[in-house]
């Protein structure tokens, strides 16, 4: 078996939770050097909760985490961190205090101290010019879709070999997230960016990925790729709104108080 | 006027020591949202380390004023920041994440047993030294009465604004400095940074300790006696110091430092010394009620 075959990252029967909560059940998955993986499912089925164990927060209860065969399960998240990983998380967590220019450059903190950060920073404002516009506006101000924008840039100011990306599509206009979705294909085309995207937007998310999954109640139950999972009808009706009753119409007399 | 002036001179010499505790109380408060109630008797500590070293300067024979001052503060900086960084591995660590009251208590805990330790293995017996440093410079003079800018508030200003000076540029130009600014703001996202949250919490509680270590000493050269008392009174002081200039802002603690010293000092000048420690007292409840955000705490205006 040849290196380019062996995952940058693998899931071995990881479980994890809070407390009495059991968020995953002996999930599996891999992604391969140079993919994009999504991965879908419901609310609260433990999307979220999978790439913040892959940061080893919460820390697995069992099973293994192996970043290019090592494990990393165990480790701290700062030193998982140092490892070539970056996420942006859910809720976007931008430092609110800090100016736009100071986010982005905490982003880089995982490299040598001192570095030229210039071409980072201009790969992020090619992708989200508005950015530029405000470099010294603090953040706890920008607009929720600002926000999304500043922590995507932030997550890959590290330049990461494997991106987490919870959500991205969140609180951002359709016109804007065809944009984040074109330039997560053309960095993962241009630079061979391997990416694992956690999406409610599974439509656009499977059409992006090589490969997605299907997590059900902290269990992976369907797993292919983007087009297979497209075209099963358990995915189209769950996730896709395909068979889903449309709400009952609003009535003519406004909203009733009830 | 000229005694005016005189009050004004020693109220912002006495006022920068509390800023400097202040600045401990702030910190930590910032980066792990709990106040540290044995802060005050960490700079009780470094007074105590100082007056060790300052005797055994004087039984090896350095009498040279300068020299002496500045082993006192490197032996008090040093010995002080090795407590602060035991106080959180030993009582505050341990204890993170559990419920919001437990770290309080063990904070009151190890403030009793440091006050203990001191009076135990020192003596309740008020500690007096002789003056490292004598004289000064006449200002102003009215009439009889002349205005004195001694050497010794000259050092404690001189003192404090370095100490201040090399902390801002801690916190605004290094990497230790982001990092504590990130853990301040969202800890959990710092991690994701690749930030070692543990050690940034750790150094903040060391380097909080090192300015009250230098608070300790500039304490003990100005007053030159000092008790196993002291922590608890400037810690009270130092923390309303902090909650007036607004908790969590590090400018505001060095204002309201000032403030205080200042309304210490008149106050005792023109009322009444009996009631000097009544003053800050009265201030912190006032505050607490008029203005709990402080003079230049942050309002939230964040979205979240
Ligand atoms: N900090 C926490 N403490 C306790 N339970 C939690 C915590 N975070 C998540 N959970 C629980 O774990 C389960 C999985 O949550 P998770 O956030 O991973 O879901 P998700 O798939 O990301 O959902 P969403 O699409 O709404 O973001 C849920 O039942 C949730 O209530
Ligand atoms: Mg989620």
């Amino acid at each position: 078996m040849s290196a380019e075959q062996s995952p940058l990252l693998e899931l071995d029967a990881v479980s994890a939770g809070y407390g009495p909560v059991q968020a995953l059940s002996a999930v599996s998955i891999r992604v391969m050097p140079g993919e994009i993986v999504t991965l879908i499912g419901a609310n609260g089925a433990g999307k979220s909760t999978l790439l913040m164990t892959i940061c080893g927060d919460p820390k697995p209860r069992s099973g293994r985490v192996l970043l290019a065969g090592t494990d990393i399960a165990g480790l701290p998240t700062h030193a998982i961190m140092r490892q070539g990983l970056a996420q942006s998380p859910e809720g976007r967590r931008v430092f609110p205090r800090m100016t736009i220019r100071e986010n982005l450059l905490m982003g880089a903190e995982t490299l040598a101290e001192g570095g030229d950060r210039s071409a980072q920073l201009d790969q992020v404002f090619t992708l989200f010019p508005r950015l530029r516009e405000r470099l010294a506006q603090r953040a706890g101000t920008l607009s929720g879709g600002e926000q999304q924008m500043l922590a995507i840039g932030r997550a890959l100011m590290s330049r990461p070999r494997l991106l987490l990306l919870d959500e991205p599509s969140l609180g951002l206009a359709p016109l804007v997230v065809r944009q984040i979705f074109g330039a997560i294909r053309d960095l993962n085309g241009k630079t061979g960016l391997t990416v694992l995207l956690v999406e409610q937007n599974a439509n656009l998310a499977l059409r992006l990925a090589h490969r997605g999954y299907v997590l059900v109640n902290g269990r992976i139950a369907m797993e292919g790729t983007g087009a297979e999972l497209l075209a099963r009808p358990e995915v189209r009706d769950a996730y896709l709104g395909g068979g889903a009753p449309l709400p009952p119409p609003l009535p003519a007399d406004g909203p009733n108080p009830a | 006027m000229a005694y005016a002036l005189q009050q004004l001179i020693n109220g912002i010499s006495l006022g920068m020591i509390y800023g400097l505790i202040a600045v401990g109380y702030t910190m930590v408060y910032g980066i792990i949202g709990m106040i540290n109630f044995a802060h005050g008797d960490v700079f009780m500590i470094g007074a105590f380390v100082a007056l060790i070293a300052l005797l055994l300067l004087q039984l090896g024979g350095v009498m040279d004023g300068t020299a002496a001052i500045l082993l006192m503060l490197l032996a008090s900086v040093a010995v002080t920041a090795l407590y602060g960084w035991t106080v959180e591995r030993v009582a505050y660590r341990p204890l993170r994440g559990s419920f919001r009251l437990a770290p309080l208590i063990s904070a009151i805990g190890l403030s009793i047993v440091l006050q203990n330790y001191v009076q135990v293995s020192q003596g309740a017996r008020v500690k007096p030294v002789e003056a490292v440093l004598r004289g000064g410079v006449e200002v102003f003079r009215e009439g009889d009465f002349a205005v004195q800018l001694s050497y010794m508030q000259m050092l404690i200003i001189g003192t404090t604004l370095a100490a201040l000076a090399a902390f801002t540029i801690l916190v605004t130009r290094t990497p230790l400095g982001r990092a504590m600014r990130a853990c301040e703001q969202d800890r959990k996202m710092a991690a994701l940074l690749g930030i070692d949250t543990d050690r940034t919490i750790s150094l903040t509680f060391v380097i909080g300790a090192a300015l009250a270590a230098v608070a300790g000493t500039m304490y003990l050269l100005r007053y030159g006696v000092i008790d196993f008392y002291i922590g608890f009174l400037a810690g009270v002081k130092a923390f309303t110091a902090a909650v007036l200039g607004g908790i969590g802002s590090l400018p505001g603690a060095v204002l309201g430092g000032l403030l205080i010293g200042l309304i210490e000092t008149f106050w005792s000048a023109y009322f009444s010394v009996q009631y000097k420690d009544v003053a800050a007292f009265s201030i912190l409840v006032l505050t607490l009620i008029f203005l709990p955000t402080g003079l230049l705490g942050r309002q939230e205006v964040e979205k979240v």
